[in-house]
Formats: structure tokens, C-alpha cells, sequence
């Protein structure tokens, strides 16, 4: 008998699954959309964060080994929290602190507006530190193991153990609460949560193909974004951050060969490019612009419109770019924006005056590969081919990722 | 929930001289402040400059010291603190936020919710 066997008996038959790629895209598609709905829905019945999140987990946890064996339920969201429930009472009942929340538990929670919103603005409290808000979404939100959370981060399980641990504990004990920020705090906690999409958006887009099943951050940031923009109608920054991903997963067919290596942007195919969510895109970004609101990610969405909007990287409208760039360092100044508008300036100036402008970041971003990657081309370009092979070796020494590290040392082979 | 304010500075805070008036106006601000949260203030401090501060240190097998001047031996400094008892962190941060005194940061620390017997006070 499965773990939610009453559902299977009372006629919820399951549909087996074709493969176990299948089964596993099934069960990624399902957590992404019942995970948060469900650690929601426990912690309004029962008031305590903990215990909603590990009874999910345990919850998802059946569901990985039952699911691609047996295939995947009807409604699955029924028997997660079936499942997660039983498991809640099973903890209550073990456990006479927590007897006053029994009586809740055995209530069929009642249909609620989306309260998923909470549950995202409480995993991304600014009182949290970003790697316990991003473990912390990654695990209540999409309903990640550890072990997948471990794996897409590039981090030990243990670490990642230890940065939910912490974050939960914080909830509990500096009193974050589960709620909606009011519209006096959704400045401060909006951008929040877009950081945190943003990184596990990036943290995705990065990564190769292959090593078996992972699940695709991207695709769950993505989703995710889309939630918010549809849930928080009327926040631009939101809608931005939403073209901007959309964007960069147009392009993405051209970013990498099909060895999974990684290609420059003036050297990418641009036929390979998706028109249509381009324009799609675009029309988000017109759409922010109308709400008269604007923000760094809707800036940075005009600039990669601009990109992606070229027949050739020639073409560019590299005036506009700069221009883009000027704005985005007024709204949110950074040393990264500065090297990238650098690189526009070389387009449009030559590399001499780029090579100057990446001289004064020299002490802020001597850790960053892609700021050694960039003065490597540059001297390459200028005919300092000395300089040029030092500045690679030194972004190669600076990444681990796979992609970019084959790029950097095909560079230093030519 | 209850927790504590701390009203942190550092010793060389760039403080431009202020006037008559802007101490008086911040006095102003303070009291607005007091009136509008009153109902979740326990009680609010402002603390003596640390050099008038005394400290006795406790080191394992030894009896306690006595040492001229504050434990904290940085430039950060505590000018006061305040006991607010409010629903949580959010509404605890929107008191903090809105703080008019001139302070470089406010700290906000929660208490713990129950007495802690006396021989734990120390470990």
C-alpha cells in the first residue's frame, strides 16, 4: 500500500509513467506547483513553519521514491497532503507540546486565496542572510530535498542542512512573521525576493547538461516569477525581472554548443534565437514602463532587449546600450555594471578606451573571473598578447564552472 | 513578543556641531515618536558615555575583575536601548525604521520568552 493509499483505493488511479526522465520532469512539474501551495496551507492550519516545511519534505520525499515506481496520482497535490498531514499528526501526537494544534490538523483546510505569496516573503525576510533565504525557498517553496538543493547550489548537504537549520530557527526565535508585507514594506521586501529568483534563475542558466536528473532552477525561477507578477499585479520590477529571465532563455539555445560549450555573444547563431518569446518579452517590458516605476531589473531588461532585439551583433545599438548602462548605475550603482558598460564602450570606442575604464575596477573586482576574462580579450585585441595569456590564466584560476572554463582555455589556445 | 532596541554608535561618528535648535528638534522628534508607540514601549534608556562605564569580568577560576570601561573594546558603543513588546519582527522593525534619534544603527534583539534560571545566566 502507498502512503496515500486510501486516495489510490477511493478510485484517484494512478497514471504510470512512460520513463523515468518521465517521471521525474512529472514529478519536478508537480512539486514546482503543489510544494508551496501545500507548506502554505499547514502553516495557516497549524501556526508553526518547522513543522509544516519537514512534514512536506517527508511528503515529497515518499513521493520521490513512489512516483516514478507507480507513477504519478491524478491530483497529486491530494496526495502530498495527505501524506504530509498524516506525517504532521503522527509528529503532534508524539509530541504533547503541540496537542492544541491537533484539533487544527484535523480540519480539511478550506480553500484560501493563493497564500503561496506569504510563504515566499517569509523564506526571503531581509532579516534572513540570502544563502538561508535561497535554501530556504529552494526547500518550502519548490519542495527540494536537501540532496537537490546540495546539488543545484554546488554545495555540501551538510552546509546546506546547516543554512535551513539556521534560517528556520531564526524565523522562530527574532519573531519573523508569516504574512504579506504591507505596501509601506513591499519596497524593502520586494527586491528581496527578485535577488533571490535572480540568483537561482543565474545559478540554473549556467549550468551544463548531463549528470543525471536535476532538477532545472531556471525553469523554477522562472515559474516562480511568473507567480509573483501574476499575484503582485502592478509591481514593474517584478514584470521586469520576468523579461529579463524570459530574455536570456530565448537566447539560451545559442549560448552553448552542442558539446555544452559555452559561446560568446558576438560568435552566437542568432538564428538559433526564439523570436517570438523575444517579442514577448518586449512587450513585459512596455508593459512595466507603462506603470511609471522604473527599476534596475526593468533597465536591465531593456538592455538585453537591445541584444537580443540585433540581427547582428554588429548592429547593436551600442549608444542606447551605454545609455541603458548610465541609467542602471543612477538606480543601483555596482562595479559590475561598470565592467559591462565597459564593454559596450569597446563596441562603440574601441578597446583602448575600454581597457581604461576596466583599469579603475582593477581593485574591486580582482576576484572576478569574467573581469580577467574581459581584459584578456581587450590586450588580446590591442596586439599584448603577453598581458592577454595572463589575464585568461587568471580567470580560468577564478572558475569552477565547466562551460566556462572550456571557453577561457579554448581563448588561451588560440 | 518582546524585544530590545539597542541604539549603537561608534566613538568617531562624524558628528557635524549641531545647534541649539537641531538638538531641540530632535528632542522633538523623539518625543512624537515616544507618544505615537507608547503603548508597546516597557521602558527606554539612554545610556552614559562608555568611559564612565565599569565592568566586572568573569574568568574561570579566578575570582570576578573589576575594569574601568565598557566590555565592548571597539569603536562600536551602545548610547541606550528601549523594551518594546510588539506582535513580531515586521512591526518591531517598523519602530526601529522610523527612530528619530541620532544613532548609527539600531540593533534589534529578541528576548527570550522565559526566565532563565540563575546558575544558566552566565554560560
Amino acid at each position: 500500500m502507498t502512503p496515500a493509499g486510501d486516495l489510490e483505493s477511493s478510485g484517484d488511479a494512478a497514471r504510470p509513467a512512460a520513463s523515468p526522465a518521465e517521471a521525474y520532469a512529472a514529478v519536478a512539474a508537480a512539486f514546482r506547483e503543489e510544494a508551496g501551495h501545500l507548506t502554505a496551507t499547514l502553516v495557516r492550519s497549524m501556526g508553526d513553519f518547522d513543522l509544516a516545511e519537514e512534514s512536506v519534505q517527508e511528503a515529497v520525499l515518499q513521493a520521490l521514491e513512489h512516483w516514478p515506481r507507480e507513477g504519478i496520482p491524478k491530483r497529486p497535490s491530494a496526495w502530498l497532503l495527505t501524506v504530509a498531514r498524516r506525517r504532521a499528526l503522527n509528529r503532534i501526537s508524539r509530541d504533547a507540546r503541540h496537542a492544541g494544534k491537533l484539533a487544527q490538523l484535523a480540519w480539511e483546510p478550506a480553500p484560501e486565496p493563493d497564500d503561496r505569496l506569504q510563504l515566499i516573503f517569509t523564506c526571503c525576510h531581509p532579516a534572513l542572510r540570502r544563502e538561508g533565504q535561497v535554501a530556504l525557498t529552494l526547500r518550502a517553496v519548490f519542495g527540494f530535498t536537501t540532496g537537490e538543493i546540495a546539488r543545484a547550489l554546488v554545495a555540501s548537504e551538510d552546509a546546506v542542512a546547516q543554512r535551513i537549520v539556521r534560517a528556520k530557527r531564526k524565523i522562530v526565535s527574532a519573531g519573523i512573521p508569516y504574512r504579506m508585507p504591507s505596501p509601506e514594506e513591499l519596497p524593502d521586501q520586494l527586491p528581496e525576493v527578485l535577488a533571490v529568483l535572480y540568483l537561482l534563475f543565474n545559478e540554473g542558466h549556467l549550468a551544463t547538461a548531463g549528470s543525471g536528473w536535476r532538477r532545472d532552477l531556471s525553469e523554477d525561477a522562472l515559474w516562480l516569477t511568473g507567480l509573483l507578477c501574476r499575484l503582485l499585479r502592478g509591481e514593474p520590477e517584478a514584470l521586469g525581472l520576468l523579461a529579463l529571465m524570459r530574455l536570456n532563455l530565448a537566447r539560451a539555445a545559442g549560448r552553448f554548443t552542442t558539446n555544452g560549450d559555452l559561446v560568446k555573444l558576438a560568435d552566437q547563431n542568432r538564428s538559433l534565437w526564439n523570436r517570438d518569446a523575444i517579442r514577448e518579452a518586449v512587450a513585459l517590458i512596455e508593459r512595466a514602463a507603462a506603470m511609471r516605476r522604473l527599476g534596475p531589473y526593468q533597465v536591465e531588461a531593456a538592455i538585453a532587449a537591445c541584444h537580443a532585439e540585433a540581427p547582428t551583433f554588429e548592429s547593436t545599438d551600442w549608444p542606447q546600450v551605454i545609455a541603458l548602462y548610465d541609467l542602471l548605475l543612477e538606480l543601483a550603482p555596482s562595479p559590475v555594471v561598470r565592467l559591462n558598460r565597459a564593454l559596450a564602450v569597446w563596441q562603440l570606442a574601441g578597446a583602448q578606451a575600454a581597457l581604461r575604464q576596466l583599469d579603475d575596477l582593477a581593485g574591486e573586482l580582482d576576484d572576478y573571473h569574467i573581469y580577467h576574462a574581459a581584459r584578456g580579450e581587450l590586450l588580446s585585441e590591442m596586439g599584448r598578447e603577453e598581458q592577454s595569456r595572463a589575464a585568461r590564466l587568471r580567470a580560468l584560476s577564478l572558475t569552477h564552472n565547466q562551460a566556462e572554463r572550456a571557453l577561457l582555455r579554448q581563448r588561451l589556445l588560440m | 513578543m518582546k524585544y530590545i532596541l539597542l541604539f549603537c554608535g561608534t566613538r568617531d561618528d562624524p558628528r557635524p556641531a549641531s545647534s541649539p535648535e537641531d538638538v531641540q528638534r530632535t528632542y522633538a522628534e523623539v518625543g512624537a515618536w515616544l507618544s505615537r508607540h507608547g503603548s508597546r514601549i516597557g521602558s527606554i534608556h539612554q545610556l552614559q558615555p562608555p568611559d564612565t562605564a565599569t565592568t566586572v569580568l568573569f574568568e574561570r577560576q579566578r575570582p570576578p575583575i573589576v575594569k574601568d570601561g565598557p566590555f565592548l573594546e571597539g569603536k562600536e558603543l551602545v548610547g541606550g536601548y528601549c523594551e518594546i513588546d510588539v506582535a513580531n519582527l515586521d512591526e518591531a522593525l517598523e519602530m526601529a525604521r522610523t527612530w528619530p534619534g541620532r544613532t548609527r544603527a539600531v540593533e534589534i534583539r529578541p528576548v527570550v520568552p522565559h526566565e532563565l534560571p540563575r546558575e544558566l545566566d552566565r554560560s
